[in-house]
């Protein structure tokens, strides 16, 4: 069976760079990473159905396309598109909650972790949790796309997980984004007050 | 007698679009919903008696498609047996919803939603139970799944997004590992009908055999919940509402191991891991149960037990002999009754005593006998005390593995045996701290378990809530169902084995193509 390798090579980077925004903590780049992964699955669907180029069911001789790909594909789009809407629900509901898009750690995680970091400080603690340098490309409030205002992590956590870090240089009064920083808690809370 | 089969899956749609024209009639959603259930009930009961009886699957090609390329529809003894275990414990945990809705109003469950939605996901898992196909198995998975996201975020309060986000997660990561090994099985042998497959893969490399083998089983896996892909369950199922979390507990993880059963005896039966599953089984069934020793909040308890038992049924499966696959169709049985069964009563403790959290909770025993007869009678079972289901599907299990005799199993059946009784540890602890106990003491108890005072949610509070008489009703008949599955040992474990050597014979396309003709 021929393949094109540019097929297989675009597949295997939406692949990678699919599993890596699913890596990160913003649900946001998880709906992006999920659906670059489903992309990779649908080339990879069209890369199993052969030689490219050929007419399905066209003509009563010769080669014609395998047929059966396409219509698993197809079912496929529709699949990810659904799940694709449920997830920017999921989002946006979470957002209104939390003014945060991120997969929290769990509460009883920090817990675990605090009572283990007690035991260590008993030793010694050499790291401080202000050299922490975030592992994400997205750093800084200017190239990130979303705004993460307030983690309710614990903020003494030593966490690997790359998340996003705001800003911390304090923003001259009076610009949008602290305009927008304000209201946003309060439409929020308009937004809770009017859900029956 | 075969055009009864489509009706599994296209009833419960069409009940799920009923409801939703119906949307501000929840008295009107809740009988169709009933009825719909009820209905495939029949069906399935029906067409097992027929499918025994007749000695042979039925299959039925959708749409009259020629078979490889059509959709094939397929319901073998253990797909029928399935459909009627689990239409059985949807509808009695609708009904306890039902009661719930009733007596809550609409604000934690709102049943406009809740009944079209439900419907749905029972329509994605009788599918998966009767897909003849590879793809459309994927589809029912798909199915069950989307309407398994909206119900475990059911209400969107902040908790259930926070652990809603990470179940949805894992599931489509599953979900795209499923769909990638459906691709790589088709470019490989260039179908996706599970019988010609099962043909063309015997004549692969053992090494592509090998690749494509453990894609779906790490797809499978993570739905089943087994260790190390299983720590999303105890997570995500513990905060969804009561119903939910029952049945989620009794069917969603079960639907990932009858794919895993159709994959070892039927797709891949040419390549074997089973040593490798049988140390992941031993490590599903250990680690599980410690987890439940640790937790002191019921639904967790309950939600680790679930993570151990799957465990009982992948060692059933790794053992791959016609017993051993005959006591791990009755195991899956017994455990999708008493799981959902407990599920069931530590909802009706939550409204009762106002918590879950075995510390909080005491002297249930004196305010509700019922009660306390509605969970111990399920939680023994659970734990594997004979007379009960739990105790004969777990010493199938054993004799099976005794049969094969090398060491690893000896270490499997030493180790099933020390889950069983960690199990029955933690679920009786709970009955000592929550029924037996008097007053709300904790100092008289915490040189015994005030190790439990750290873990997650042992301080949880609710208000307490009126019990209406339907959800006791739906719990009692659940629990008359897993004593019934003990008194009907012999026919039901007959049926078991039958269905044992008839998954070791897996049909092939000719028989198929003949039955669907």
């Amino acid at each position: 069976m021929d393949v094109s390798l540019t097929l297989i090579i675009i597949m295997a980077v939406l692949f990678a760079a699919g599993v890596y925004a699913m890596m990160e903590r913003s649900l946001t780049r998880v709906l992006i990473g999920f659906l670059l992964l489903g992309n990779a699955t649908n080339l990879l669907l069209l890369i199993v159905m052969g030689v490219p180029g050929k007419a399905p069911f066209f003509g009563e001789e010769g080669a014609i396309s395998d047929p059966l790909p396409q219509a698993l594909t197809l079912t496929a789009i529709v699949i990810t598109f659904a799940v694709s809407a449920f997830l920017l629900a999921l989002i946006y509901r979470s957002w209104q909650l939390g003014q945060a898009d991120t997969v929290e750690d769990d509460v009883d995680d920090i817990a675990l972790r605090e009572r283990t970091d007690a035991e260590e400080e008993l030793f010694e603690d050499e790291s401080s949790p202000d050299e922490e340098e975030a592992t994400t490309d997205f750093v800084g409030t200017a190239t990130s796309p979303i705004t993460v205002l307030h983690m309710r992590d614990h903020a003494s956590i030593d966490d690997d997980a790359p998340m996003d870090v705001p800003d911390p240089s304090p923003r001259p009064a009076g610009t949008a984004g602290d305009d927008d920083e304000g209201r946003r808690p309060e439409r929020a809370q308009r937004d809770e007050g009017d859900r029956p | 007698m075969t055009s009864l089969v489509p009706l599994i899956v296209m009833l419960p749609l069409l009940g799920a679009a009923v409801t939703l024209v119906f949307g501000r009639n929840p008295r009107l959603q809740m009988l169709v919903t009933a009825a719909t259930l009820a209905a495939v009930s029949i069906i399935g009961a029906v067409l097992l008696v027929a499918v025994d009886a007749a000695d042979k699957p039925f299959a039925v090609s959708v749409g009259g498609w020629p078979v490889p390329f059509g959709i094939v529809l397929y319901v073998d003894r253990l797909a029928a047996l399935l459909v009627l275990v689990s239409s059985i414990v949807l509808l009695a945990v609708l009904l306890f919803s039902i009661g719930q809705g009733a007596a809550d109003g609409v604000e934690e469950t709102p049943i406009s939603i809740f009944n079209p939605t439900y419907l749905i996901l029972a329509a994605g898992i009788f599918d998966a139970f009767i897909a003849g196909d590879l793809f459309n198995l994927y589809v029912g998975f798909e199915i069950l799944l989307v309407a398994s996201y909206v119900l475990i975020t059911l209400g969107s309060t902040e908790s259930r997004i926070r652990t809603g986000a990470v179940y949805i997660v894992v599931s489509l990561v599953s979900s795209i590992l499923f769909l990638a090994a459906i691709a790589m099985i088709y470019g490989a042998v260039g179908t996706v009908n599970m019988a010609q497959v099962a043909e063309r893969v015997a004549q692969l490399p053992t090494e592509t055999q090998l690749v494509l083998h453990l894609m779906l089983v790490i797809a499978f896996g993570i739905k089943a919940a087994i260790f190390p892909v299983s720590f999303w369950l105890p997570d995500s199922y513990p905060t969804a509402p009561a119903p939910v979390t029952a049945v989620f507990a009794g069917l969603l993880t079960k639907v990932g191991v009858y794919a895993l059963i159709r994959t070892e005896t039927q797709l891949f039966a040419s390549s074997d891991i089973n040593t490798l599953l049988l140390i992941v089984a031993l490590a599903t069934l250990v680690i599980g149960v410690l987890g439940a020793v640790a937790q002191a909040e019921l639904k967790r308890i309950l939600s680790f037990t679930l993570v151990s038992h799957v465990g009982y049924m992948i060692f059933g499966l790794a053992i791959a002999t016609e017993a051993a696959i005959g006591a791990t169709v009755y195991y899956i049985v017994h455990h999708i009754v008493v799981q959902t069964t407990l599920f069931l009563a530590v909802g009706l403790i939550e409204r009762k005593a106002g918590s879950t959290s075995i510390l909080r909770v005491s002297g249930l025993m004196k305010a509700a006998p019922l009660l306390a007869v509605l969970y111990f009678v399920p939680a023994i079972n659970l734990g594997g005390l004979p007379p009960f289901s739990g105790f004969i599907g777990k010493v199938a299990l054993f004799e099976s593995a005794a049969q094969v005799g090398t060491p690893l199993m000896i270490v499997l059946i030493l180790g099933g045996i020390l889950t069983s009784l960690l199990t029955l540890y933690a679920l009786m602890r709970a009955w000592n701290l929550a029924f037996w106990r008097e007053g709300d003491d904790l100092a008289e108890i915490e040189g015994r378990v005030g190790y439990l005072g750290n873990a997650p949610d042992a301080d949880v509070q609710t208000e307490t809530r009126r019990i209406p008489a339907i959800m006791t009703v739906a719990t009692a008949g659940m629990v008359a169902v897993t004593i019934a599955l003990t008194v009907f040992a012999g026919p039901l474990y007959a049926l078991c084995d039958r269905i044992g050597a008839g998954l070791l014979q897996p049909i092939t396309l000719q028989q198929i193509d003949e039955e669907a003709g």
